[in-house]
């Protein structure tokens, strides 16, 4: 679907992308990069619309340096900014943006009212854009990325600004694009966590140069993170070490907060299934404290290219695998 | 988890006409369709229409307010039987300046300012069209709204002369050379409005903006113009100064060439080598003025 060949992309003051070289196929691909990794600026050579200073790169085996405008008759784009006007419809605007793409009127007409369903807008579609809450608008801006039915669509950080449910529901219809719609998608996060589990393959950048690029299995082995925070009893002033000598006891390995903002009263631990969320609970009851917190931790861009914590997850999992037949049995 | 609870959620709720997801594969018009459909769309925006009620008021309310006069001037024509209308078709633009002022300020901005304030800029140039396509479908739109604001009371007046058995070439020739200067005019205040107005994302510096511009370069013109001809300079000192203010500018071509009686105080217009000054000036601004929009979107790109 897309194929860069040492793309490079300087600025007078900064270098933006630096000999970038990859082969994403078709398929929901994730782009994860800090702000300023050059994720936006890759999107935009993608499109035709801005020149590389070096290099060369394919979409839909069409050249972005001569073929701009077929490529985007055939792309969708959705960018990271707001983009709508607040005083009119969705379906008035998602029609405008249909015709923009080349669909003729009646087709355009019918296209928004499909496609908006598909993004889950029903009777407020109607209504101006301007009342509209996040994850709402998020949707219509999906919706005109997809409107006139592109082979590949970029989407630059969907999930922005959205809560918990919002950035589920959306990551959800970014799977549906490519598994019901048959659309291949680029996504881009800053958040490594939320796109392992959308994505089949995640490509990760960093200052402009390729970190890593690989199928998300590799990835999702390990991820899930538990955040564990405990209160102290009068029989355990420091709960939150009682219950770690409790999984050490078991054979669990904990990670006392890494750096995070109120470590030392939070464990992390990497959670295989079911399994360790029982362990959890009952050493909590057993041991009388009070759970203030269990919670999926998203990982950090950061963690992936921290070899020493690649290492950690994995002598937990081991540990954790025999934790697992202990407590079966 | 969490996900597929709401997509289940979300197809309960649709099962009735969930027909899965269809494929386009109608036809894709391009750039040349899009182009067309954005200036169409532009222009019905410039009249409010497809757009909420309360943007129909003003552009409605200043198009009645500018054919007004004209329905009053055929009525008194037809009733007391004049010989020749009341004002001259080449007259009547430079008479209700104000109203056109007020219509640019207004609607210059709607037009370009609220795509660069939502930032839906983008959204245009992520798809076949280019930033040329843009800028003419806007700037075509915004001179034919204008056209159609200035020569609709040019058709009324054109009307009501027939209806009332004036001489009919005469009259003809009138309304050609009304049409031939308001095109003209129409095109050079679409340009200087939407320039000032893609200027400023804001739209109410936008409107503040486009009437500044035009009420204070006709004041000021038209201020020493009458000091100049107080004072007693030839009517040469006048008419160069009519170079500096759009409306005068309209007024010296369409006097040099147009037939028109200039409203330059002693009302002596420039003179055909003047005009020809006059005229590549407002061609020149004309083509300025787009090609600062075109200079202007390349910046705002995506």
């Amino acid at each position: 679907m897309i194929v860069t060949e040492s793309l490079s992309k300087r600025f007078p003051r900064v270098t933006a992308l630096d000999r970038l070289s990859m082969d994403i196929g078709p398929g929901v691909t994730g782009l994860v990069g800090a702000n300023g990794a050059g994720k936006s600026t890759l999107i935009k050579i993608l499109l035709g619309l801005s020149p590389a200073t070096e290099g060369r790169a394919e979409v839909l085996g069409l050249d972005v340096a001569t073929k701009g405008a077929a490529i985007r008759e055939r792309v969708g784009y959705m960018p990271e900014h707001d983009c709508l006007p607040p005083d009119v419809s969705a379906t008035e605007f998602v029609v405008h943006m249909a015709r923009m793409s080349g669909l003729p009127p009646t087709a355009a007409r019918e296209r928004t009212a499909d496609t908006l369903r598909h993004v889950g807008l029903y009777e407020e579609r109607y209504r101006p854009i301007g009342g509209y809450s996040t994850g709402m608008k998020q949707r219509v801006k999906l919706a005109q990325a997809l409107v006139h039915d592109p082979q590949l669509v970029f989407l630059d950080e969907p999930t922005n600004g959205l809560d918990p449910v919002g950035r589920d529901d959306m990551l959800g219809l970014i799977r549906r694009v490519h598994t019901d719609f048959g659309i291949s998608v680029l996504v881009t996060s800053h958040l490594l966590g939320e796109l392992e589990r959308t994505c089949d393959h995640v490509v990760v950048v960093d200052g402009g140069k390729l970190l890593r690029s690989s199928s998300t299995t590799d990835f999702t082995q390990n991820t899930t993170t538990l955040a564990i925070e405990v209160t102290d009893t009068d029989e355990h002033p420091d709960g939150t070490r009682a219950l770690r000598d409790a999984l050490h006891a078991r054979g669990v390995t904990t990670d006392a907060g890494g750096g995070l903002p109120g470590a030392g009263h939070t464990l992390l631990l990497t959670a295989e299934g079911e399994d360790t969320y029982d362990l959890v609970r009952d050493l909590v009851a057993e041991l009388g404290l009070g759970l203030v917190r269990m919670e999926q931790r998203r990982h950090h861009i950061a963690e992936v290219f921290r070899p020493d914590q690649a290492r950690h997850q994995d002598t937990d999992t081991d540990g954790q695998r025999k934790e697992a037949v202990h407590h079966g049995g | 988890m969490a996900v597929e609870q709401t997509l289940t959620g979300a197809g309960e709720q649709t099962r009735i006409h969930n027909i899965g997801y269809r494929n386009y594969d109608g036809p894709r018009l391009g750039r040349a369709y899009a182009r067309r459909s954005l200036f169409s769309q532009s222009l019905r925006g410039a009249y409010g229409l497809g757009r909420s009620a309360k943007s129909k008021v003003l552009p409605m309310l200043l198009f009645g307010v500018m054919c007004a006069p004209a329905a009053i001037m055929v009525a008194v024509t037809v009733t007391t039987k004049l010989k020749d209308l009341p004002l001259d078709y080449t007259r009547y633009a430079i008479v209700m300046q104000a109203v056109i002022g007020l219509y640019i300020a207004s609607q210059g901005p709607q037009s370009v300012s609220r795509d660069l304030r939502f930032k839906t800029v983008p959204l245009y140039f992520s798809r076949p069209i280019e930033r040329g396509d843009y800028v003419l479908a806007k700037y075509g739109a915004m001179a034919s709204a204008m056209f159609i604001l200035t020569a609709a009371p040019l058709f009324v007046l054109y009307i009501g002369a027939l209806l009332a058995k004036l001489d009919f070439s005469d009259q003809t020739e009138g309304f050609l050379q009304g049409l031939i200067s308001v095109a003209l005019l129409s095109l050079l205040f679409a340009g200087i409005g939407l320039v000032i107005s893609a200027v400023t994302p804001r739209r109410g510096f936008g409107i503040a903006a486009v009437i500044a511009v035009l009420t204070i370069s006709y004041g000021a013109v038209s201020t020493l113009q009458a000091i100049a001809h107080a004072q007693g300079s030839d009517g040469a000192v006048v008419s160069w100064l009519g170079l500096f203010s759009p409306v005068t500018l309209i007024d010296g071509v369409q006097t040099a060439f147009l037939g028109a009686t200039s409203a330059f105080p002693g009302g002596e217009g420039p003179s055909t080598g003047a005009g020809v000054v006059y005229l590549l000036v407002v061609l020149g601004l004309i083509a300025g003025c787009y090609g600062i929009l075109m200079r202007r979107y390349r910046k705002v790109g995506l």
